[in-house]
Parts: structure tokens; C-alpha cells; sequence
């Protein structure tokens, strides 16, 4: 069996020909993933530090859901989101169905619950040292919120990455709601999918190495952040 | 009883002497304070006057941190009353410095910065203040330098910097010599005294009677959450009125 060194091989070529197609494969990819992180990112880290901060009725039992809906199948979400944006659908009429604003959309489903969730630990965390301090100062909730989630902004990297992580790797949902359309709506995980149906491994795995080397590439340097961070903030 | 030191307000420019309406004197009425079935405070009838040294003394868990919390309005009573300068309201002109320095991840200066947006105050007023308390504990040259990676003692230097610049009417301090060296304990001390002699009543808990000699004019004695005995230093070191104090004394 040679697979792993021919999609090696496979790999090494199309990052080295700049081959356009696989280009515009990835560069989808980390378009859709990107968009969904950064809208995620500014839904996910208010309600986290909202959840931490706040003290409201049902602030427990958002936790626990929170947590819950980190586990959320992308199928599930694909479907639900293909459901909303269907001709027939509540959200029919913009058409979005098949293009990668869906695919966003359901990443963006996805990925909030993790951001939040996380985010609301971390934040919490920090409460507890800092509430006795902030309320002394005369800080509101809202501005301890917003304190808070600057000061926790090394460690909230780590939490943007494990979201755009889990959107980037998924296949489920942007399969669903994007329908894998050749040049418009297909993404590395889709091909992959696609290819190892077809029986062309050596290309799919090519594919998986190039989206582990993305998703290697940009923790070491999120780690990287934190730890110039720790030794130069404290 | 009130006893100035010899320095301080010589520095700079007339510092805002408390204006009113004014947030003291603090007045306790029958204060209690409960937490599930532990009474942390009974029965607390005392008052705070300005421009006063006050030390809380007692043993671990006597209730000296809670009743600082109360009389900051950080903790609300179970039973009795606070007022504050004849208001049921907390006033804003205080500030506490905690055991351990809570500074945010930013500059010392930016720390002071931070709370001094909070008290309403900006711009060339809020340079000037930070300058001036940077400078009133020794840390100017670090004055950019992240206050997190400072050491303990520069710490809570910067946290006294920052209760400084708010120009409070009354400062609390909780134990804040508790995890500093001798040195650092002794430059902590120095600010302490320089903060009172702009006009700024202190309340402090230590467990640290050596200290409670150097800095108070008046000693309160905590026992078991209870008021045991309240008096001048003094009178407290040399003749305590209670058994209690006697005990506590004999005992460190």
C-alpha cells in the first residue's frame, strides 16, 4: 500500500503547481470558515460573558444547553438550516440555498454554542478574581463584561481557533445546505468526501494533509500568541 | 485623637479636599451579616469619621474582611443599617486595595486610567492624576510597563496608586501587607501614611499588630464577628478594656 506516500506526493504537486482549481477549493474553505468564525466570534463572546457576568433567572439552565449544544451533529444543523432556506422554506425567498452564504450560515450554527460556551468559562474564571475589584471601582455589569473579555483576549484566541477548528474540519452541514457544486460550493471536506466515494484516495488525502497543515498552522501560532502574551502581559 | 504626619500635600497642587455632600461619617447601627447559618457579623454599632486612622484587629475569621465589605457597600447586611454621611446610599468617593492586587492586563498607567474613566474623570486631569500617584509610590519609570508582570510589592503599589488618583474621602485596605516582604511591607506603610495626610480617612484590617501600632489612631477589636472593643491605640496596647483584647494581645 503506497496511498500515504502517493497522496503525499499528490499534495506536495498541487501546492507546488498552485493548481487553480484546488486553490479555489481552499481558498472557499477558509473564506466560509473565516466569515462563520468571525460572526460566531461576535454572537458567541457577548453571550459568554454575558452568561459569566449577568445574574439572571435561567442563567444556569443556559449553561447547561450552552454546553449541550457544543456536541450539535453538523447533520442535524445542515438539515435544520436546509429546512429554513428551502423554496418552501420561512427563509425561501433570499435564495441562498446552494451558495456559500448558506454554508456560512450553518457553520455560524454550529460553531456559536462552542464560543460561547468556552468563552463563558473563561470569562467566569476571571470573574472571580476581578468582581470584588471591578464593583469597587464602580463598574457596571456591562462594563465589567467588556473589561473582562479584553483582559481574557489571549486565552478567548484559543477559543476563536476551536470553533474555526470544528467549522473548517465538518463535512455534514455545508454538504447539506451547500450541495458540493463544483467551482461554487465545494470546500476541502466536500471534496474529500467526494473523492474517496470516487476511489481517487491518493487526491483526498492530499486534501486531508493540506487541511491538517491549515489547521496545525494556525494553533501553533495562536499557542505562540498566548505564550508571548503570558510572558509579556502576565 | 487625630494624629497628622509631619508630610504629604506638600507635593503638587492642593488635592481635592472632600467636597460635599459627603459620604461620612460612616455610621453601623446594629449591623449582622449572614451567610447560610454562619453569622459573620452581629450586632456591629460603630462610626467611621473622616480624616481617621481606623485598624481592625481580631483573629482569622473575626469578620475584620467582611466588615470592611460592608462599610465599602461591597456586601449588603443581613440586618442593621449603614449610612453614609447621613444617606442609606453607598457613596462613590471611596476605594479599597485588596490582600492581593487585582491589576488588569495593561500598563500600570492604563490601570489607573481605567478606574479614574470609571470615577468620570478624563483626559489632561486624568494624566495629571496619574502622573502624580505614579510618582507618589515610586513607579513612574514603570508607568508603561505591564502591571501583571510586576513583583508583589510593585503591585500593589500600583493598586495604591490607583486608590490615590481617585482622591477618596476613605480608603479601605484588607490585610494588604499580608503576602509582602519587610521592605515592600514598609514602602506600603509609607503610602498609607502619605494617603491620610492628604485628608483621606483610612480603614484597615491586619492581623499584624506591630503594623496596628505604627498606623492607627484608633483600634477596632473583632471578636467571633462581634465588636469586642473599640479605643484609641494607645489605650488599646497598653491598657485593653476587655478580657478578650487582653487574650488576643498576650496570645500574638
Amino acid at each position: 500500500m503506497n496511498t500515504f506516500t502517493d497522496s503525499f506526493s499528490v499534495a506536495a504537486g498541487l501546492v507546488a503547481h498552485l493548481d487553480p482549481r484546488f486553490l479555489a477549493i481552499v481558498d472557499l474553505s477558509l473564506r466560509v470558515s473565516l466569515a462563520a468564525t468571525v460572526i460566531a466570534a461576535a454572537i458567541g463572546l457577548p453571550l459568554g460573558a454575558a452568561i459569566a457576568v449577568g445574574r439572571f433567572p435561567g442563567r444556569q439552565a443556559l449553561t447547561i444547553v450552552l454546553n449541550a449544544l457544543m456536541g450539535l451533529p453538523p447533520v442535524v444543523v445542515g438539515l435544520v438550516v436546509y429546512l429554513l432556506l428551502s423554496r418552501a422554506g420561512p427563509l425561501g425567498s433570499f435564495g441562498v440555498l446552494f451558495t456559500p452564504t448558506a454554508m456560512v450560515i450553518a457553520q455560524t450554527i454550529l460553531i456559536v454554542p462552542i464560543i460561547a460556551a468556552l468563552s463563558r468559562q473563561i470569562v467566569s474564571d476571571a470573574w472571580a478574581e476581578y468582581h470584588e475589584q471591578l464593583q469597587s471601582l464602580g463598574a457596571s455589569t456591562m462594563r465589567a463584561a467588556l473589561t473582562l473579555l479584553w483582559d481574557t483576549r489571549y486565552s478567548l484566541i484559543t477559543v476563536l481557533l476551536a470553533g474555526f477548528g470544528r467549522a473548517i474540519a465538518e463535512v455534514g452541514a455545508v454538504m447539506i445546505v451547500g450541495g458540493n457544486i463544483d467551482g461554487v460550493t465545494r470546500v476541502m471536506t466536500t471534496t474529500i468526501a467526494l473523492e474517496t466515494s470516487k476511489g481517487d484516495l491518493p487526491l483526498a488525502l492530499a486534501l486531508g494533509v493540506v487541511l491538517v497543515t491549515i489547521v496545525l498552522t494556525l494553533n501553533a501560532g495562536a499557542h505562540a500568541t498566548r505564550e508571548w502574551a503570558r510572558a509579556r502581559f502576565g | 485623637m487625630q494624629v497628622r504626619t509631619p508630610r504629604g500635600n506638600g507635593r503638587g497642587r492642593a488635592l481635592d479636599e472632600p467636597v460635599a455632600p459627603t459620604g461620612l461619617p460612616i455610621v453601623c447601627a446594629t449591623v449582622g451579616v449572614r451567610r447560610g447559618t454562619t453569622q459573620l457579623l452581629a450586632d456591629i454599632s460603630t462610626t467611621f469619621a473622616a480624616r481617621t486612622r481606623t485598624v481592625i484587629v481580631g483573629a482569622n475569621g473575626a469578620g475584620k474582611s467582611t466588615l470592611l465589605r460592608v462599610l465599602h457597600g461591597l456586601v449588603i447586611p443581613s440586618s442593621g443599617s449603614v449610612m453614609w454621611g447621613g444617606r442609606a446610599q453607598h457613596p462613590k468617593r471611596q476605594a479599597m486595595v485588596f490582600q492581593r492586587p487585582v491589576l488588569l492586563r495593561r500598563s500600570a498607567a492604563a490601570n489607573i486610567r481605567y478606574a479614574l474613566d470609571l470615577a468620570g474623570i478624563h483626559g489632561a486631569e486624568a494624566d495629571a492624576r496619574i502622573r502624580e500617584a505614579l510618582a507618589e509610590v515610586g513607579l513612574l519609570p514603570l508607568a508603561d510597563r505591564p502591571a501583571r508582570v510586576l513583583s508583589g510589592g510593585e503591585q500593589q503599589r500600583v493598586a495604591l496608586a490607583r486608590a490615590w488618583a481617585l482622591a477618596p474621602e476613605v480608603l479601605f485596605l484588607d490585610e494588604p501587607t499580608a503576602s509582602l516582604d519587610p521592605a515592600a511591607t514598609r514602602a506600603v506603610e509609607h503610602i498609607i501614611r502619605d494617603i491620610h495626610a492628604r485628608g483621606t480617612a483610612i480603614v484597615m484590617a491586619s492581623h499584624n499588630l506591630a503594623q496596628a501600632r505604627r498606623l492607627a489612631d484608633d483600634i477596632l477589636f473583632l471578636h467571633d464577628g462581634r465588636l469586642a472593643e473599640r479605643t484609641s491605640s494607645s489605650t488599646f496596647f497598653s491598657r485593653p478594656a476587655s478580657a478578650l483584647a487582653r487574650a488576643f494581645l498576650d496570645d500574638e
